[in-house]
């Protein structure tokens, strides 16, 4: 009944400015998505932010550029005392090269993550737009009201909305119908009904009511609602790390403290080789190279040390976060977008997720003398009131099959006729003519009663025809013209186009999907094979709900879910990943840990995917750093020992113009790769549903491969760049 | 040249499979000992333990063996099977032998039928000859409990005994007799006397008559067999498995060359049928037999194909050197042409090696003792040409190729699981192995294992080459020298045993032990520090990530999981292990080996 309402107002033509508003929203949100990630406003925000990032105890939060900012002093303590007069084997330029390098590499990577957090803070102002204060109409006593703000709005409070008014904050209505218009937060313009007492009672603040009246108690105060806990979580400003990104981090310390070993231990080693050289060329000091020059060193360790990911990583969990917003789903945490990723067993509702939200006419089955002709007329005119979706489709089905137009069709009807609505107690609805014909359609037992009562003859078949009908998982509706059977009108469940392809990419990434319907079994089980679902569940309950996700989660699967009404909550808990529909009750959407804005029950997909994603751009990012190392050595190792060891030159590969400039350039390549590679931490590494080993082999050539011979190019080119512009001795 | 490689690698493994068969059978204890055994069996078994209980046990049983070991060296002077009268030890080195033997490492800065007793041969290297490689068989077995899920990581004293009396005994007894067959000595008769051929030859004694020659012997093939079976690598002599006594002949050099690798290579099998997945098995296997004919071809490549360069023609060379002093701040460094001496090198580096054994046994041995970690020797490592020298360097920093008798694979796991959770990653699923999830406190762990061995390495070999500890005890200059220092950690840390030598790292007995000696004393205790974090770390943090994984829930397999017996994810291991072991020695290889091969040879004026 709810459906058929909203499909009603769905249809109705909304008016005035607050749809063109919505539509200009709309755009302006996809236009915002597809503008490039150095919007001009973002860069001048981040530039900021990543200076003021510099101070040790921000900068302390994330080990390997600690230690990249650590490094960087100790060059600049270097640089000053060669400024002050104290004599080194280096050129003041080189050190000066060096500090700037160095330092730019830390703010490069600050960048990043103030980027993210911009392009965060964006996406949440648009947000934010809707939190503007509204006036709110408290109820105080039974029928009075009186205005306050909606910041001083409390959780319990209750209040009036009325035509034309912005709902004052999140609730639940508890009293009244409305239709309301959430573009605001979802972009879709078309007004959604929300009722007191159903699943569909949760309304969100910023959401403007289009009609009717509505009192709603307040289930967050201001600034605890969902979306400012969302608007603080894309800010990065109650950013928790996730259990991957954490063990991630520890590799990656793990790693700067390997090379810090490395580095270290070499100056001995190099000091070493220096002092065998002097007794060899017999001269009275030993024969320095850049192998015991400090800030040399110090350089190296930067460069070995996994930057690229050490600056991208924090960005690349904002980047997930910020996707899943522009994807419409609020996420409670970063977690929630991590685990989607590792989700076994997708749980979608049939209706509206399988199928399209409503069965529809597929076929005419006369009966007694009747054509399919007459029987498609007959209930044609039976429909033409009947608003729903399955009296719109038989409407629909008696045009295409005749090739008749809607407007010929109108013309079928007789004068005079007289609509008999459909009420929960006849179970029929249909048409009177003014000559007294009597055209009836709706569920077979009450369209017998019906031609029983006016003593008509039923067919022995008819209920052997219903039942076979029935069996394949469809829906007889039983037409009867003046008390004499007509035929059956056969409504089925259609599938939304291309499930089947959806589910095999589903089956190809690894996840099994069940399908969750109130049908019975024998229904159930016919869609589901159509449809291509791996599982389902017949004449679900909740509590049938509930018991599969454990049984699945007692084999170790992690189960996604999505769910709107107040029964659903203890299955969204349950599940791993849990995304309650924005239209949901408050109940759902405080047990699952994704809201939904578009109560799309598709978008379990794309949350899957963009946790995937999310993984994925780490997992490359970190094999590229590590990658890199390979070059780096090659172009630093025979530069440090160039001076000392002139034999180790056949290992310059690269043929670096000299040892200065190697080192120059791989810490220049160091750190320019870490704004080239922002493009890829916020967008996230392109996910292909192909299965683990063929997505491990296109992401080894990329990452690794491309990791192992990217640097050798860029250094060598930086390199070139350096002597042709004599920026090089 | 190429037949001697190949007919170990064959024979090993057409050895291997029934023997890891076995190995599993034994540590499933799906066998029924005689009942004499099984009695003291059922005396030892306390009960299933879980990982913190097994590593209590292991480490208890460990400081147990360290005491024991440390008093039998220390008393050696008042304990019977002493004919030849060796006296008192010095005490840093009974510090270092009795690490180096606890660690299944078998460094040796002794020479043992020059320093020990029978009694010490028997009771204290015998004896830990076996337990070792049994203690680092029960940590791995504990593991692979751990990684298929059991409720418990089984009993330490029970793996132990199983090691000892079911695999190690029974597989060095046929051995010895095989050896002994070959000729090698088995008495505990002392030192025989013979009179040389020219007579006054080893001097005369104080009447004028000619001295005999004393010819030490013992009881050679009882240790020679656990000695190659169980990674160890302690030689009865100083020069090892080059003294005829130890390897008479090309035909008992084969046999003790497959002993090396033939556990290390059968506890892969062990590995796949105690899991019930001998894919994962096989895929290790390839990526480690790559690995090691990699070395193999490697060391004989520039060893047996290449010249001795030092004895080969080299033209006269100048190179740019940096200084100031002279104008335009460069001045030429020559290095003097050399003139080849009238030596046939047809047949390669014959340098160092017993020719007895065949061309290509000094380089293939060298490569296996390093491979797993052994170290045992049959040639002299310090004088494989230097980029040869590489060969066993790479094998002892990674550490994993084969490796030592359980602890071998156990490296590889943490190797496995640092590719496991960047692979995993890149396909988008939070990284899991068998089955169960890879999280932040198993990878806290893996690095933790894996940072301790280029720390062990790097530090010591940096701190000794800028003090007179290193750079006093060198025999060679320049890289070749700072090689015999990386050697000898790199040796130390992979608990691998073999010498580079060419150091001078002996103290020998308390009388010797003067003022002069305080570089050798720290080769000893830098050594045996070294030792004994390089042993235990490795073993205990595998043990917690196994305990850890075990707890967790099975998560089932999907076209979305990960697969680690794939061919992809054979490279995914081959490249982890090659490109953390580049990042990591790289510079330590370039200022060894490669500066030495570079670089004028001979080195100096």
């Amino acid at each position: 009944m709810l459906m058929q309402q909203e499909m009603m107002y769905r249809g109705m033509p909304i008016g005035g400015p607050s749809a063109e508003e919505a539509r200009q929203r709309k755009l302006d949100r996809r236009a915002s998505r597809r503008a490039g990630l150095f919007a001009p406003e973002l860069l001048k925000a981040a530039l900021w932010q990543s200076v003021v990032m510099l101070r040790p105890d921000i900068q302390w939060k994330n080990p390997v550029m600690f230690v990249v900012e650590v490094g960087t002093v100790l060059t600049m303590i270097f640089t000053a005392a060669q400024l002050m007069g104290h004599a080194s084997q280096v050129s003041l330029g080189y050190l000066i090269a060096l500090d700037v390098w160095l330092l730019l590499t830390v703010l490069f990577a600050n960048f990043a993550t103030a980027l993210a957090e911009a392009r965060g803070k964006a996406q949440a102002d648009s947000l934010r737009k809707t939190r503007r204060e509204t006036p709110a109409f408290r109820l105080v006593g039974h029928d009075q009201t009186e205005e306050v703000a909606s910041t001083d709005l409390k959780t319990g409070d209750t209040v009036v909305v009325e035509t034309g008014q912005v709902i004052p904050g999140d609730g639940e209505i508890i009293e009244g119908v409305a239709s309301v218009d959430e573009s605001a937060i979802t972009g879709e313009s078309a007004p959604v009904v929300r009722e007191a007492g159903g699943d569909r009672s949760g309304v969100t603040g910023g959401t403007r009511v289009l009609s009717d009246r509505i009192v709603v108690r307040i289930t967050a105060s201001a600034g605890q609602s969902f979306l400012d806990k969302m608007i603080k979580l894309v800010e990065g400003a109650i950013r928790q790390r996730t259990p991957n990104e954490i063990a991630l981090s520890l590799v990656l310390s793990a790693f700067t403290l390997i090379f810090l070993i490395v580095t270290v231990a070499l100056w001995p080693m190099a000091r070493y080789a220096e002092v065998y050289m002097q007794d060899y060329t017999g001269a009275t000091e030993p024969v320095r190279s850049l192998g015991t020059d400090i800030p040399t060193l110090v350089a190296l360790l930067v460069c070995l040390i996994p930057t690229t990911i050490g600056a991208l990583l924090a960005a690349i969990g904002i980047a997930g976060m910020d996707r899943a917003l522009r994807a419409n789903i609020l996420a409670k945490s970063g977690k929630a977008v991590e685990v989607a990723g590792d989700v076994d067993t997708l749980l979608l509702d049939k209706t509206g997720t399988i199928t399209v939200g409503n069965r529809r006419a597929t076929q005419f089955l006369p009966m007694d003398g009747y054509t399919a002709h007459d029987l498609g007329q007959l209930a044609a005119m039976a429909s033409f009131a009947d608003l729903t979706p399955e009296g719109k489709s038989i409407v629909e089905l008696y045009g295409r099959e005749t090739g008749t137009s809607s407007t010929a069709l109108e013309g079928l009807l007789p004068p005079g006729a007289r609509f008999i609505e459909f009420t929960a107690q006849t179970r029929m609805s249909g048409v009177d003519s003014a000559d007294g014909r009597q055209v009836r359609k709706g569920a077979a037992d009450a369209v017998v009663a019906h031609v029983q009562q006016r003593n008509g003859q039923v067919p022995a078949g008819v209920q052997k025809q219903v039942d076979a009908v029935a069996g394949r998982g469809a829906t007889p509706l039983l037409v009867c013209d003046c008390g004499r059977l007509a035929g059956l009108v056969v409504l089925e469940d259609v599938l939304k186009p291309g499930m089947r392809d959806r589910f095999e990419r589903l089956r190809r990434m690894g996840l099994r999907t069940v399908m969750v319907t109130g049908d019975n079994p024998l229904t159930a089980k016919a869609i589901a094979e159509q449809a291509g679902v791996d599982d389902y569940i017949a004449q679900a309950t909740p509590e049938a709900k509930l018991g599969y996700i454990r049984k699945e989660q007692a084999s170790g699967k992690l189960v996604a879910m999505m769910g709107d009404g107040t029964n659903d909550a203890p299955a969204l808990a349950q599940a791993d990943v849990g995304v309650a529909m924005n239209s949901g009750t408050q109940a759902a959407k405080e047990a699952g840990n994704m809201v939904d804005l578009d109560s799309d029950p598709t978008k379990l997909i794309e949350v899957v995917e963009i946790g995937k994603q999310l993984l994925m751009t780490r997992g490359a990012l970190t094999t590229f750093s590590i990658t890199n190392d390979l070059a780096k050595y090659f172009a630093i190792i025979p530069a440090l020992f160039a001076a000392t060891l002139p034999w180790l030159k056949p290992l310059d590969i690269m043929h670096l113009h000299s040892a200065t400039s190697a080192i120059l350039s791989a810490v220049i390549f160091n750190a320019i790769i870490i704004p080239m590679l922002i493009p890829i931490a916020l967008k996230g590494v392109q996910y292909r549903p192909v299965g683990a080993d063929a997505l491990l082999r296109r992401n080894l050539l990329i990452w690794g491969l491309g990791g192992v011979i990217v640097p050798f190019i860029g250094i060598k080119l930086i390199d070139m760049a350096l002597v042709s512009l004599h920026l090089i001795a | 040249m190429w037949t001697l490689p190949l007919l170990v690698f064959v024979s090993t493994v057409v050895l291997a499979i029934p023997l890891g068969l076995y190995m599993s059978w034994i540590f499933d204890g799906r066998y029924r000992a005689p009942r004499w055994l099984h009695w003291v069996e059922e005396q030892i078994d306390v009960g299933p333990r879980n990982w913190k209980q097994y590593a209590v046990a292991l480490l208890v049983f460990n400081v147990a063996a360290f005491l024991v070991g440390f008093a039998i060296l220390a008393l050696q002077p008042l304990l019977p099977l002493n004919p030849d009268n060796k006296g008192m030890l010095a005490p840093s080195m009974i510090f270092h032998t009795a690490c180096s033997f606890l660690t299944n490492t078998n460094q040796q800065h002794y020479a043992g039928e020059v320093h020990l007793s029978y009694f010490s041969q028997l009771l204290f290297i015998c004896w830990k000859m076996f337990i070792t490689p049994s203690i680092g068989l029960a940590a791995l077995v504990a593991i692979i409990r751990g990684l298929r899920g059991d409720s418990h990581m089984g009993n330490f004293y029970v793996d132990l005994w199983r090691g000892v009396v079911y695999l190690f005994l029974p597989l060095s007894v046929v051995v010895a007799v095989l050896l002994i067959a070959g000729g090698v000595p088995m008495t505990l008769e002392g030192n025989a006397a013979v009179a040389t051929l020219e007579p006054g030859a080893m001097g005369m004694d104080g009447q004028g008559a000619a001295k005999p020659q004393e010819v030490a012997r013992g009881p050679v093939a009882a240790i020679v067999a656990i000695k190659q079976l169980g990674t160890n690598g302690g030689g009865y002599f100083g020069a090892n498995s080059a003294h005829p006594f130890e390897n008479p002949s090309a035909w008992t050099n084969v046999l003790t060359c497959l002993c090396i690798i033939l556990v290390p290579v059968a506890q892969l099998v062990m590995f796949g049928r105690m899991l019930g997945k001998l894919t994962q098995a096989v895929i290790i296997f390839g990526v480690m037999l790559v690995l090691s004919a990699a070395t193999v071809v490697w060391g004989i490549s520039y060893d047996s194909l290449q010249p001795n360069p030092a004895l080969t023609v080299q033209a006269s060379r100048d190179y740019a050197m940096v200084d100031p002093a002279s104008p335009g701040g460069r001045r030429l460094l020559n290095v003097p042409d050399l003139v080849g001496l009238p030596v046939d090198q047809s047949l390669g580096n014959l340098e160092g090696k017993e020719l007895r054994f065949g061309t290509s046994a000094g380089p293939t041995w060298a490569a296996f003792t390093t491979n797993t970690s052994n170290g045992s020797v049959n040639c002299m490592h310090d004088s494989l040409n230097p980029l040869a020298g590489l060969a066993p360097l790479v094998g002892m920093w990674l550490n994993c190729i084969w490796g030592g008798v359980g602890v071998g694979l156990i490296n590889f796991l943490i190797y496995l699981v640092v590719g496991v959770f960047l692979a995993g990653l890149m396909v988008g699923r939070t990284p899991e192995y068998l089955g169960k999830k890879v999280e932040a406190r198993e990878m806290k762990l893996a690095m933790l294992a894996f940072l301790i061995h280029p720390l062990m390495i790097l530090g010591p070999t940096g701190l000794f080459t800028v003090t007179d500890w290193g750079v006093k005890t060198t025999n060679n200059p320049a890289a070749h020298g700072f090689s015999e220092i990386l050697y000898e950690f790199s040796s130390a840390s992979a608990n691998n045993g073999s010498g580079f030598e060419g150091l001078a790292d002996t103290v020998g007995f308390a009388a010797d032990d003067k003022e002069e000696k305080v570089p050798q004393r720290a080769w000893d205790i830098a050594c045996g520090i070294v030792l004994i974090i390089s042993r235990f770390v490795p073993i205990i943090a595998p043990l917690a990530i196994a305990g850890s994984l075990a707890a967790k829930k099975r998560v089932p397999f999907t076209s979305g999981t990960l697969r680690t017996d794939t061919l992809t994810f054979g490279f995914v291991l081959l490249g982890t292990i090659l490109l953390l072991g580049a990042l990591t020695f790289l510079p330590a290889a370039v200022l060894g080996p490669i500066a030495e091969h570079l670089g004028p040879l001979p080195f100096g004026n």
